[in-house]
């Protein structure tokens, strides 16, 4: 039945309902694994053409493909799954999204309402369980509600700074009957994100920037939400400008570009952590200040003047204490500042601007040595080759969490926004891989590869069976060190080589995709490499590339945690002293 | 260094628990709570005393503000001629021999009222400003307090100050 036929009066039950409202906020791809309370959905879905359910083999890997699929599409994500256990899997993939800000709506079945309280069969209290780590969640109870909860939950999910939304839905609220109408507008008072910079605020931060000697710009996750990558490289280009990204922001800025810095922070470029402790004025856009970025609070950029644009007010002086601070839509408020740039009213001096990069450039010497020269394959040389095979085709990358996540976001030289799917604010292993489901399923014509540590890769393997019953064609690669790498890198370096429980054995993952009817290769040798990665590109279906590599290489650069951003390690006989 | 803090909410599920919540999860503390209906039942008062510099309390505000729920976070100002507060507290007291008469001239002295009589036991109820109720604490403190229940301070502005929905 189509929506045309759909007689405004008529009765509908809570799980039809749900299924229009779904159509009316145009989803037509949702994530889920069905239980109990649920199935009256999933009963309305068994005839329902305009909205395709994807079955996963765990809820966590639903809600990770959903967060996927919304960094590509920039539609939120939708997550369908049960009560009890299926409700407390989502919770690692919500506190995932919540982190790194992207848009989901979750909604969660839930026991009888007479039931709720009762330690009921697969009850779980998901709205208290997600309060800290969603950006809002309902407990429906009335099915007369459930239109305007659906409504607010999808306009709430992607307005201000997205984040996941959770709807709880009792099964009761499922079979009741009711008149559908899917209301036009949301009535929040509470709510009323501030898209527009303060114009007096947005002037004084040009001026600052005019004014600057050493300035360097950040460049957040927020430039990709606020879809102002091109803004920003004006402005950068305009005022002359270096940028550094964030883990978040990587491919904002294209990386062979002069005033690139690349990626800053722990395992960010040694010059960019130099640039910005030596900058006189920062330019923060669309990131949070966390402690990856920042090292040592008390050091970070302690002498330098702070302008720092974020749409979530709480964002700002959070962490590091701002003297002009923008509230606002990053895109608004840096046309704002071009505007006002072209009008000629500001200068700058484009002599000292020079030296400044010339200095920049002159810390571009010092670079991170590898750790272990033996022979061995090591996993840097894997992620250089993937580069290279995959730089022309436009691919989407996304990591697991680790040492394989670093050396990715370090040597895959990202030009685009949105290509690199990673979780940041989280570091949840496991992310990697789902996430590209959800990325391929949102681009079926793009090239989507995880690169993946071997102990990520078997936190959520069991998606290869989703991978296959779809036709994902996703393409894992798998830095196989036989450790789990960033712990074991601290303990090399902190706990005095006690490797304790970080020795992590992995299942023959080529008999593994065997069984899974995918395609499975293992490389040993740095030149099989290219090889395995033409036939897993060409080959129409998922692959796993079991790379064997060097176990002891260590992520460099390195600021170790809580030490300013200048007191970079760059190399195994060094300690970190201060630059 | 203590502060107030007036939110205004609109009455929904959970809300109280959201705000309770933010809280704990931050590491902010709260020294009071108190929370009821306005004259509007769709909308609620929590006044929250809680304390931390500056920093702190405009992160709390901010992060108060955040919730869906909220509808308007005001950190009430500390002078006594921009806003009033009050707590209600109950109090039973022991009150044998001379105690009794002791205990009435400091109700007296503090317009405090004994509710409750037993020949043991006076119960007091007073209100009055943090400071008053502090001072009335510490007189009866050494008489002996068996049992004191306090409302948590609530607050209002002087004047022509609203913490309405409507500005």
């Amino acid at each position: 039945m189509t929506s045309e036929q759909i007689n405004k009066t008529e009765k509908m039950n809570g799980a039809r309902m749900f299924l229009e409202c779904l159509r009316k906020e145009g989803v037509d791809k949702i994530f889920g694994y069905p239980g109990g309370v649920i199935l009256h959905i999933y009963d309305e879905l068994y005839n329902c053409d305009y909205i395709k359910h994807y079955l996963v083999r765990h809820e966590q890997a639903a809600v990770h493909a959903a967060e996927g699929y919304a960094r590509v599409t920039g539609k939120p994500g939708v997550v369908l799954v049960t009560s009890g256990p299926g409700a407390c899997n989502t919770v690692t993939g919500i506190a995932n999204a919540y982190y790194d800000s992207y848009p989901l709506v979750v909604f969660a079945g839930q026991v009888d309402s007479k039931l709720i309280g009762n330690d009921a069969f697969q009850e779980a209290d998901i709205v208290g369980m997600t309060r800290t780590c969603c950006k809002h969640n309902y407990l429906v109870k009335n099915i007369s509600d459930l239109p305007r909860v659906i409504k607010e939950a999808f306009h709430i999910a992607k307005t201000g700074r997205p984040g996941p939304v959770v709807v709880s839905l009792p099964k009761d609220v499922l079979t009741m009957k009711t008149d559908f109408e899917y209301p036009e507008k949301v009535n929040l008072p509470g709510y009323n994100p501030t898209y527009e910079g303060h114009p007096i605020q947005c002037r004084r931060a040009l001026k600052l920037l005019c004014e600057a000697q050493r300035p360097v710009i950040i460049s957040g996750g927020g430039v990709i939400h606020s879809d102002s990558y091109k803004e920003i490289r004006e402005l950068a280009k305009k005022l002359n400008i270096p940028v550094a990204t964030t883990l978040m922001g990587i491919g904002t800025y294209p990386q062979g570009d002069e005033l690139s810095l690349g990626m800053l922070g722990m395992h960010g470029n040694y010059w960019a952590n130099l640039a910005v402790s030596n900058c006189d004025v920062l330019f923060a856009v669309g990131t949070r200040f966390n402690d990856r970025i920042t090292g040592c609070l008390k050091r970070f950029c302690k002498d330098a003047k702070v302008i720092h644009v974020d749409i979530d007010p709480c964002s700002i002086s959070k962490n590091v204490s701002v003297d002009i601070p923008i509230v606002g839509d990053a895109k608004n408020v840096l046309h704002v500042m071009l505007n006002e740039f072209n009008t000629g009213k500001y200068q700058y001096d484009i002599d000292i601007r020079r030296l400044w990069v010339k200095q920049i450039d002159s810390w571009k010497e010092k670079r991170a040595i590898r750790a272990v020269e033996n022979g061995i394959m090591s996993p840097q040389t894997v992620i250089e080759h993937i580069y290279e095979k995959t730089k022309d085709k436009d691919a989407i990358i996304a990591t697991e969490v680790g040492q394989h996540q670093m050396w990715t976001a370090q040597l895959y030289k990202f030009n685009q926004p949105g290509r690199l799917i990673t979780s940041g604010g989280l570091g949840t292993m496991g992310f990697g891989f789902p996430a590209a489901i959800g990325a391929q399923i949102a681009a079926p014509d793009k090239l989507v590869f995880n690169i993946a540590g071997d102990g990520s890769i078997q936190m959520n393997i069991q998606e290869f069976m989703t991978c296959v019953d779809y036709k994902i064609p996703v393409k894992i690669a798998v830095i196989n060190n036989g450790y789990l790498g960033m712990v074991r890198q601290w303990q090399e370096k902190l706990f005095d080589k006690h490797y304790s429980q970080t020795h992590i054995s992995s299942p023959d993952y080529v008999k593994l995709a065997e069984a899974y009817g995918v395609l499975g290769i293992r490389v040993t040798k740095e030149e099989d490499i290219d090889n395995a990665l033409d036939k897993a590109i060409s080959f129409d279906g998922p692959v796993i590339i079991d790379f064997i590599v060097e176990p002891f290489e260590m992520v460099y650069p390195w600021v170790l945690a809580g030490k300013p951003l200048n007191e970079v390690i760059l190399s195994n006989n060094e300690n970190g002293t201060e630059e | 260094m203590k502060h107030t803090i007036s939110v205004l909410v609109k009455n929904e599920a959970g809300i109280l628990s959201s705000v309770c919540d933010l809280f704990s999860s931050r590491g902010y503390n709260i020294e009071s709570l108190t929370v009821a209906s306005t004259i509007d039942s769709v909308f609620s008062r929590i006044t929250i005393v809680t304390n931390g510099d500056d920093v702190v309390i405009e992160q709390i505000c901010k992060q108060l503000n955040r919730l869906i729920n909220t509808i308007k976070v005001v950190e009430l100002p500390k002078s006594a001629d921009k806003c009033i507060d009050r707590e209600l507290i109950l109090c039973k007291v022991t009150a044998k021999d001379d105690a009794r008469s002791e205990i009435l001239r400091i109700a007296e002295i503090f317009g405090a009222k004994i509710i409750d009589v037993t020949p043991d036991i006076y119960t007091l109820e007073y209100s009055g400003d943090n400071r008053q109720v502090m001072a009335l604490i510490s007189l009866l403190r050494p008489i002996g307090i068996k049992e004191i229940v306090r409302s948590g301070m609530v607050a209002i502005t002087r004047e022509n100050q609203f913490i309405n929905l409507h500005k």
